[in-house]
C-alpha cells in the first residue's frame, strides 16, 4: 500500500521526499565503493587484489527467482570456502505472515563460511565517529538483512550469519570508502522480538470492517473513513517515520489526547488521558483527590499559579 | 518533562498560545550578537550551500555557492564567511579589563594573585536550531587543518587565508557550546524552549517557525493554526511557506527549484570553457552571473525567513529580565573566550582531531560542575523553576515560627539557634540532612533536627553568623519570614586535581604529542 499517496489523498500529505542531491550523492558514492569489480570493497575487508574473490551473477527473472538464486549463489560459496562478493543480493523473510523481499547493499562470504553483511552509507565518519543516530539506523535495517540472511543459513552446512555487519562510509570531507564493523547484536535481538509479535496481516485485515478501500483513486470523504476504522497510537516520534503521522496527530489532537504532546508526558499522568480532564483535576472542578496523580497534578497547579503570581506574570 | 512544564504545555494547548516556563532569562544575551543561518547541501558533509549572516536584523549579508561541489567556490564561501565572523570576533578580542585572580606558581606550588586580561565582552553567536549548532563544529571541523599559501607552499589547493583561523573558533564555540548554561554559541529554538512551552511536543519545537508561532501568533490569533501553517502550508508550486530553519533544505525546494538553477548554472559554466572568441565569452560571462544571480535568489527565499524568526524570537526574550546568576555565567563565557584568544595568539596548533586523556577528563569534569550549577542557579533566579524543585521535593519554603538561640558546647561557644519553620512543602529529610538558604547572595546552611507535626519542622543553623558568642545581625531569620530552603548545594565545588597534560600517566597513553595534527589529505576526486 503506498501510504503517501494515501496521506496526499486525504488531505494530509506527510513532509518526507528526498532530495536529488542526497540521491545522487548516495548512488555515486556506492558506485565509487564498488568500483574495480569490487575490488575496493574487498580492500575494506582486508581482502587485496581482483582475483583474490569471486563475484557471482545473480540475475533471474522475478523476486523468487533472485531469491533463489541467492540463496543457490551462498550454498557454493561456501561450499568452495572462498571468498566471495554477491552484489545486490535478494533475501527473502517472512514479515507478518507474508514474504518480503530484501536487498541489502552486499554480503560477502568469509572461507570459514561467515556470511556479512555491507551497508554502504552516503553520510561521513569524521575522525572514526559517525552520527550515532545515522549508525543506529544503519544497523537496524541490516539487522533484518541478518534475520533474513540466517533463515538460509539454516539450510546451508557450515555457514553462519555474521552478529557484525561491515559500515562503509566516506572518510572525513572526502569521497573514500572508510569501513567500520558494528556489533549488531542488540538490534538483532529487538527485531526478532519485534518480527515475532507482529500481529499478522491475516488478522488485521479480518478485524477490519467489510468493504473498506485503501485505494487512492477514492474519493476523499470514503478514504478518510476507511483510515479511521484502523486504530491508531500517535505520538509525536511517528512524524519521522510514517507518511500518515499527520493525520493521526490531527486526529489525537482533535481528541484533545495528551499523548500527542510526548510519550513522557503521558506517562507522568497515569489515567487522566485527555487535557480536559487533566486540567479540570489540576484546578479542582474534577478527579478523585485520593488520587495521587490527581493530587500530584493539584499541588503542581498550586506552585505554578503560586510562582507566576509572585513574578507578576499573571 | 516536570509535571509542572507538563501543565504549561497543557494550558498552551487550551489556550491555544504558549505559556511561560520560567519568569526570567536564563541566559545573557549580548547586546550585539552575531546571527548565522546556514544552509548545507544534502547528502554532503561540510558542503555548505548558503548563509545569511551578521549583527545588523536590517542588513544580512547573503553569502551563496552556485556549485557546492565545487571546490574553488567553497573555499571562496569559507574567505567570504571568514571576512564575515572573524572582525567581530576581532573587535572583541582587543578590548580587555585587567583583573586579579589567584593562580599557582610554577615555580613554588604556591596560591598567588596575578593580574590577568578578561575581554570587556565576548562574541555571541546565534544559530536558529540545534542542528545549527552541530554545523557550526562541523565547519570547524573541516577547516581548521587546512593549510593556506602561506604555510604550506607545496600543498595543492591552498585554503584561503583566515579559512583555518574562522576553523578554530567555530570549533571553540562548537566545544563551548557543550557545556551546559554557557552562552557563547546558541539554538535560538532552545532558547525559546527553555522559556515558553508550546502547545506541541518538545519533538515539534525542534521547528523554529512553529514554535515561535505558538509564542508570537502573527495578527494575534491562534498559535495552534499558526504553527500549523508554519509547518505545513505550501504555495501554489508546492514550496513551504515557511522553509526550514536549515541547514537542510527542503527536498521540494532541493528538486524543483534549485537542482534545475545549479543545472543550468553547471552549463553556462561548461560553455563558457569551451568558449573560442572574447566576444562569444563575454556573452557567456553575463549568462554565467544572470544563472548565479538566480541561484542566490533562490537561497535568500529560503533563509530570510528564518533570519527574521531568529531576530524576533531574540526580542522576545530580551522583554524578560536576565537572571541574576545567568549574568555571572556570562563570566566564565568572557573568560572562555579570552583562554582562546590567547592561544590563538601564541601561536598554539589548532585543536586536535581527538582530545588527549587529561583534556578530556577536565572537560567532562567541567561540564558534570557546570550542569550541577545550571539547575541550582536556575531555581534560584527562578520561582518558576523553583516550583519544580518544590515538587520534587528537593526545596521547599517555609514560614519562620519560633528561633530559639543555642550554642556549641567548646570552650568558645558558636551560636547554633533552633529554627522552627511551617511549610507546606513536602521535602524530603532524613536525619542531619542539610538544607541551604541564600543570604546576600551566598549560601547559609542548616541542618534537619526534627519533625514535631507533618508541616512543623526544625532546624539548627550552622554557619555564617560571624565569629562572636552572639549571631551577627541580619544573619538568623526572624519570626516570620518566608524563605526557601533547598536540598541541593547552591555552589559547586570543584572535582579532584588533574595532571597536567604533560604528566599523563602511561596507562592513558602516555603525554599527548606536541606537534601540530597533519592537514586531512586532500584526494584528487575529493570535491568536498
Amino acid at each position: 500500500m503506498d501510504k503517501a499517496a494515501l496521506a496526499t489523498a486525504i488531505g494530509s500529505p506527510g513532509a518526507f521526499g528526498q532530495s536529488q542531491f542526497a540521491f545522487m550523492r548516495g548512488n555515486a558514492f556506492e558506485a565509487r565503493v564498488k568500483s574495480d569489480g569490487g575490488a575496493e570493497l574487498m580492500r575494506l575487508m582486508g581482502v587485496e587484489g581482483p582475483t583474490a574473490f569471486r563475484v557471482p551473477e545473480l540475475t533471474a527473472a522475478g523476486p523468487e527467482g533472485r531469491a533463489a538464486r541467492t540463496a543457490l549463489a551462498l550454498r557454493e560459496a561456501t561450499a568452495e570456502a572462498a571468498w566471495t562478493l554477491l552484489d545486490h543480493p535478494l533475501l527473502a523473510l517472512e514479515v507478518a505472515g507474508s514474504p518480503a523481499y530484501l536487498e541489502p547493499d552486499a554480503v560477502v562470504v568469509h572461507p570459514d563460511g561467515r556470511w556479512t553483511v555491507v551497508e554502504i552509507k552516503s553520510f561521513p565518519m569524521i575522525d572514526a565517529a559517525a552520527d550515532a543516530a545515522k549508525v543506529g539506523a544503519a544497523a537496524r535495517q541490516a539487522a533484518v538483512y541478518v534475520l533474513a540472511l540466517e533463515r538460509v543459513a539454516a539450510h546451508t552446512e557450515g555457514a553462519e550469519a555474521a552478529h557484525s555487519v561491515l559500515l562503509v562510509c566516506p572518510k572525513d570531507f572526502s569521497n573514500l570508502p572508510t569501513a567500520s564493523a558494528v556489533d549488531i547484536r542488540k538490534q538483532l535481538s529487538v527485531t526478532r522480538r519485534q518480527l515475532a509479535r507482529l500481529t499478522r496481516i491475516e488478522d488485521i485485515a479480518a478485524a477490519l470492517p467489510e468493504g473498506v478501500v485503501f485505494d487512492p483513486e477514492r474519493p476523499a470523504e470514503e478514504l478518510t473513513a476507511a483510515v479511521e476504522s484502523v486504530s491508531a497510537a500517535y505520538a509525536p516520534d511517528c512524524l519521522a517515520a510514517c507518511e500518515l503521522a499527520f493525520h493521526c496527530r490531527d486526529r489525537a489532537r482533535a481528541q484533545d489526547a495528551v499523548g500527542a504532546l510526548g510519550r513522557s508526558l503521558r506517562g507522568e499522568l497515569g489515567s487522566l488521558t485527555t487535557t480536559g480532564e487533566v486540567l479540570a483535576a489540576a484546578r479542582g472542578t474534577a478527579g478523585d483527590p485520593a488520587d495521587p496523580a490527581v493530587a500530584a497534578l493539584r499541588r503542581a497547579a498550586a506552585l505554578r499559579a503560586e510562582a507566576l503570581e509572585a513574578a507578576g506574570c499573571r | 518533562m516536570s509535571l509542572i512544564a507538563a501543565l504549561a504545555r497543557l494550558e498552551a494547548v487550551e489556550a491555544g498560545r504558549a505559556r511561560p516556563l520560567a519568569t526570567v532569562r536564563h541566559r545573557h544575551l549580548s547586546q550585539r550578537p552575531l546571527v548565522l543561518v546556514p544552509l548545507t547541501t544534502a547528502g554532503e558533509a561540510g558542503a555548505p550551500l548558503g548563509a545569511l549572516v551578521g549583527t545588523d536584523p536590517e542588513r544580512p549579508r547573503l553569502l551563496t555557492v552556485a556549485q557546492p561541489r565545487d571546490r574553488e567556490l567553497r573555499f571562496a564561501f569559507l574567505a567570504e564567511l571568514a571576512d564575515a565572523v572573524l572582525p567581530y570576533i576581532d573587535a572583541h578580542a582587543a578590548d580587555v579589563e585587567l583583573v586579579e585572580r589567584t593562580e599557582t606558581d610554577p615555580g613554588t606550588g604556591k596560591r598567588v594573585k596575578a593580574e590577568a586580561e578578561l575581554c570587556a565582552d565576548a562574541p555571541q553567536l546565534i544559530v536558529p536550531g540545534r542542528a545549527g549548532i552541530d554545523f557550526v563544529r562541523l565547519l570547524g571541523r573541516s577547516m581548521r587543518f587546512r593549510r593556506t599559501a602561506e604555510q604550506d607552499p607545496e600543498a595543492p589547493y591552498p585554503a584561503p587565508p583566515r579559512v583555518p583561523l574562522l576553523g578554530r573558533w567555530l570549533t571553540h564555540y562548537g566545544e563551548r557550546a557543550r557545556v551546559p548554561g554557557s552562552a557563547l554559541l546558541l539554538a535560538a529554538t532552545d532558547l525559546l524552549g527553555g522559556h515558553w512551552a508550546s502547545g506541541q511536543s518538545s519533538l515539534e519545537d525542534q521547528h523554529l517557525g512553529a514554535l515561535l508561532a505558538w509564542i508570537d501568533p502573527p495578527g494575534g490569533g491562534s498559535g495552534a493554526q499558526a504553527a500549523l501553517r508554519a509547518e505545513l502550508a505550501r504555495d501554489a508550486a508546492g514550496q513551504l511557506l515557511c522553509p526550514p530553519a536549515g541547514p537542510a533544505t527542503d527536498p521540494a525546494f532541493d528538486n524543483r527549484l534549485l537542482a534545475p538553477a545549479v543545472e543550468s548554472y553547471d552549463r553556462v559554466r561548461a560553455a563558457l570553457g569551451a568558449a573560442q572568441e572574447g566576444a562569444e565569452a563575454d556573452g557567456w560571462l553575463g549568462q554565467l552571473s544572470l544563472a548565479e544571480r538566480e541561484i542566490r535568489r533562490l537561497l535568500l527565499t529560503q533563509l530570510e525567513p528564518t533570519w527574521h524568526a531568529v531576530w524576533r524570537g531574540l526580542e522576545l526574550l530580551r522583554e524578560l529580565p536576565e537572571g541574576g546568576r545567568a549574568a555571572d555565567r556570562w563570566v566564565s563565557d568572557r573568560w572562555s573566550f579570552t583562554s582562546h584568544r590567547d592561544r590563538v595568539l601564541a601561536g598554539e596548533p589548532p585543536q586536535p582531531r581527538r582530545d588527549d586523556a587529561v583534556t578530556a577528563a577536565r572537560k567532562l569534569a567541567l561540564r558534570e560542575r557546570a550542569q550541577a550549577q545550571l539547575e541550582a542557579q536556575e531555581a534560584l533566579d527562578d520561582p518558576l523553576v523553583m516550583a519544580g524543585r518544590r515538587l520534587a521535593g528537593e526545596a521547599f519554603v517555609a514560614e519562620v515560627t519560633e528561633v530559639v538561640m543555642a550554642w556549641t558546647e567548646s570552650k568558645r561557644p558558636a551560636p547554633r539557634p533552633l529554627i522552627t519553620l511551617r511549610t507546606d512543602d513536602s521535602p524530603h529529610l532524613g536525619e542531619r540532612v542539610k538544607v541551604y538558604r541564600s543570604l546576600d547572595g551566598r549560601p547559609q546552611s542548616a541542618e534537619f533536627v526534627r519533625r514535631e507535626a507533618d508541616d512543623v519542622l526544625v532546624l539548627r543553623l550552622l554557619d555564617r553568623m560571624g565569629r562572636s558568642r552572639d549571631p551577627a545581625e541580619g544573619s538568623v531569620p526572624a519570626k516570620g519570614d518566608r524563605i526557601a530552603w533547598t536540598l541541593f548545594e547552591h555552589d559547586q565545588r570543584g572535582g579532584p586535581r588533574l595532571p597536567e597534560p604533560e604528566e599523563t600517566p602511561w596507562t592513558h597513553g602516555g603525554p599527548p604529542g606536541t606537534a601540530a595534527e597533519d592537514p586531512d589529505p586532500v584526494t584528487p576526486e575529493d570535491l568536498l
